[in-house]
């Protein structure tokens, strides 16, 4: 923060803010801190009355059971095909489709924009009933297909209205200048504008990634009875049982869970919070 | 682009006709950039929601479904028996509710502190940013797991500290709906300071400094000075929370195993859920889910107006 911007002169009342910003943020962090110290905790110590904030014995045991007993590796690696395949086939379609609405003019072009937008307001959960039915006619029940066809469908609306502003900011210039020297038109698309929009496709995927990733609903819906098609929301409540929770393994299985999208906000941060700025502003 | 030199006449002109150049190409090249996106679109999205409204005017049960029995229609027999069923009612209610309950304090937090991050140095600022950046990215599930093992009655540290002993929070309705509010606040306030901080940033800093300095409170200044500069991005902060958590699913569904003792804690969502495959009542399930989308598509309408009244061009 510049000094410009410190239009607060008053020192004593910083300090109580900063003491008050650090505090909040402990409070914050605190549910993450103590997941990953409970999936280090040794089974003891989960099981007591007087939980500690800090373990002196870290053990790896609960990840093994979690890894070994509940084939988590596989789960995981699911989860990882239909968020991979939904950022990618998404990315790429909603790339075709924010050029067309932003670089070419063409009859029902705003009305194909609104209904982006009160596409994206669809509570998608709604729709459990009628996809179940629409994926067993294809039989892709119990397949990944069943979550990466419908997750590709609902994070085009937002892709795309988000890309627009990507795509927009790249100069009109530019087109005619790949115009002249030449290139042609799928040429100019793939050679000089994805690039370009690269940063916001990056920015873009982090929702859907995120959207598949956590996807609970239809991964309880449409996987009914493949256990080895399951995802890691479903294999993490294995774990829930009656009276005997295995609260050590539920941590475990929830910090696995929870890393990789943490990893990809981190990576993306910046990009996330400029590029949302951009969806709001734009 | 070394064909710059022999580029034919008026080079300007042609880099600032905005509306597209007539490039010989047929107009069907948009269509043919959209085709796959209105394809799935329109397959996987406008299709089911076609079949969603047909199914809630069917009589639709595991008869129908696997048994074989002709499916009948039955008009707006499923909605009349949604709304003359208390339960419904009450869910609905609940929901609503809930969700009100969920913005409200989420917006407040967020708000709250996205004003206190403009007053602190960057060091405490970037600690928080980066907390609030993990409970953002917590998926709902392990969110829901981690909030519930935190207050759990034997081994939660929560009421270990605040002297509760065994108190149950999912057993009372009311306190297993406040603790997934708990939840829902604690992984949406980020979006909402984020954008919300990220928006008085760009609010010329002399304009804060000249109410500060006329002895304006930081409430006063929020009210006055803030909040109207920001009024379009507190417009979509709030219809984005009002759209998420008016079909919360899985914080219901894992922190209140189903809904809830006795359904004490159901909202529309996981209510439609437990009709349709938990007691295979396909066409009152679609009927909720009908009811859900239409006050989502008010809200969206609602939104959408303010987005004209703002200007925007689309």
């Amino acid at each position: 923060m510049t000094t410009s911007r410190t239009y607060r002169i008053r020192r004593p009342g910083r300090l109580v803010a900063e003491a008050g910003t650090l505090l909040v943020a402990a409070a914050v962090a605190f549910p993450l801190y103590w997941m990953v110290l409970s999936a280090l905790k040794p089974a003891g110590e989960i099981q007591s009355t007087h939980p500690r904030p800090w373990t002196l014995s870290p053990s790896l045991d609960s990840f093994r059971r979690v890894f070994e007993q509940q084939d988590f590796g596989r789960y995981f690696l699911n989860s990882l095909t239909v968020a991979g395949t939904v950022v990618l086939a998404s990315a790429l379609i909603a790339f075709l489709a924010a050029t067309a609405v932003t670089r070419f003019r063409f009859r029902f072009r705003t009305t194909l924009l609104v209904m982006f937008l009160v596409a994206q307001m669809v509570p998608v959960e709604a729709l459990t009933i009628p996809l179940f039915f629409l994926m067993r006619d294809f039989g892709q029940l119990n397949t990944l297909g069943s979550l990466i066809l419908p997750h590709i469908a609902f994070s085009l609306p937002f892709a795309i209205w988000m890309l627009r502003g990507f795509v927009k900011a790249v100069p009109e210039a530019l087109e005619e200048q790949a115009q002249i020297d030449g290139a042609s038109r799928t040429r100019f698309l793939w050679q000089i504008l994805f690039p370009l929009v690269f940063p916001g496709l990056v920015a873009t995927s982090v929702f859907s990634f995120i959207s598949t990733w956590n996807d609970f609903l239809f991964a309880k819906s449409f996987l009914i009875s493949d256990t080895s098609q399951s995802t890691l929301p479903m294999a993490l409540l294995v774990f829930f049982k009656p009276d005997e929770n295995d609260w050590g393994g539920i941590m475990a299985g929830s910090t696995v869970m929870t890393i990789p999208v943490l990893v990809f906000f981190v990576l993306v941060q910046r990009r996330l919070v400029s590029g949302l700025g951009g969806a709001v502003k734009d | 682009m070394t064909t710059q030199l022999t580029r034919p006449a008026e080079p300007l002109t042609a880099a600032v006709r905005t509306p597209r150049t007539p490039r010989r190409t047929s107009p069907w090249t948009p269509w043919l950039y959209l085709l796959p996106a209105l394809a799935v679109l329109g397959g996987l999205l406008v299709y089911p929601v076609y079949q969603l409204g047909l199914i809630s005017f069917l009589e639709y049960t595991q008869a129908q479904v696997s048994g074989g029995e002709p499916t009948s229609f039955q008009g707006f027999g499923n909605y009349t028996e949604l709304f003359t069923d208390p339960q419904f009612r009450q869910v609905l209610l609940a929901t609503v509710l809930f969700a009100a309950a969920c913005v409200v304090t989420t917006l407040a937090v967020g708000c709250s502190l996205a004003v206190l991050l403009t007053r602190v140095r960057a060091l405490p600022r970037l600690v928080l940013m980066l907390a609030a950046l993990g409970a953002w990215a917590t998926p709902a599930v392990t969110g829901s797991t981690v909030w519930v093992f935190l207050f759990d009655p034997d081994f939660g540290p929560v009421n270990r500290l605040l002297g509760l002993g065994d108190f149950s929070w999912t057993y009372g309705r009311y306190s297993a709906f406040a603790l997934v509010l708990l939840e829902v606040v604690w992984c949406s306030f980020p979006f909402v300071m984020v954008t919300v901080y990220a928006g008085i940033k760009a609010i010329p800093s002399e304009v804060l400094e000249a109410a500060a300095l006329d002895g304006a409170s930081q409430w006063r200044i929020w009210r006055s000075v803030m909040a109207p500069v920001l009024r379009p991005i507190l417009v979509v902060v709030t219809i984005q929370s009002i759209i998420w958590d008016f079909k919360l699913f899985t914080q219901i569904y894992v922190m209140t195993n189903g809904g809830g003792i006795a359904g004490q804690n159901l909202v529309l969502n996981v209510y439609a859920y437990q009709k349709a495959f938990a007691s295979s009542q396909y066409s009152l399930g679609s009927a909720i889910g009908v009811v859900m989308l239409l006050i989502l598509l008010a809200v969206t309408l609602v939104y959408l107006r303010l987005l004209r009244r703002q200007g925007e061009e689309l």
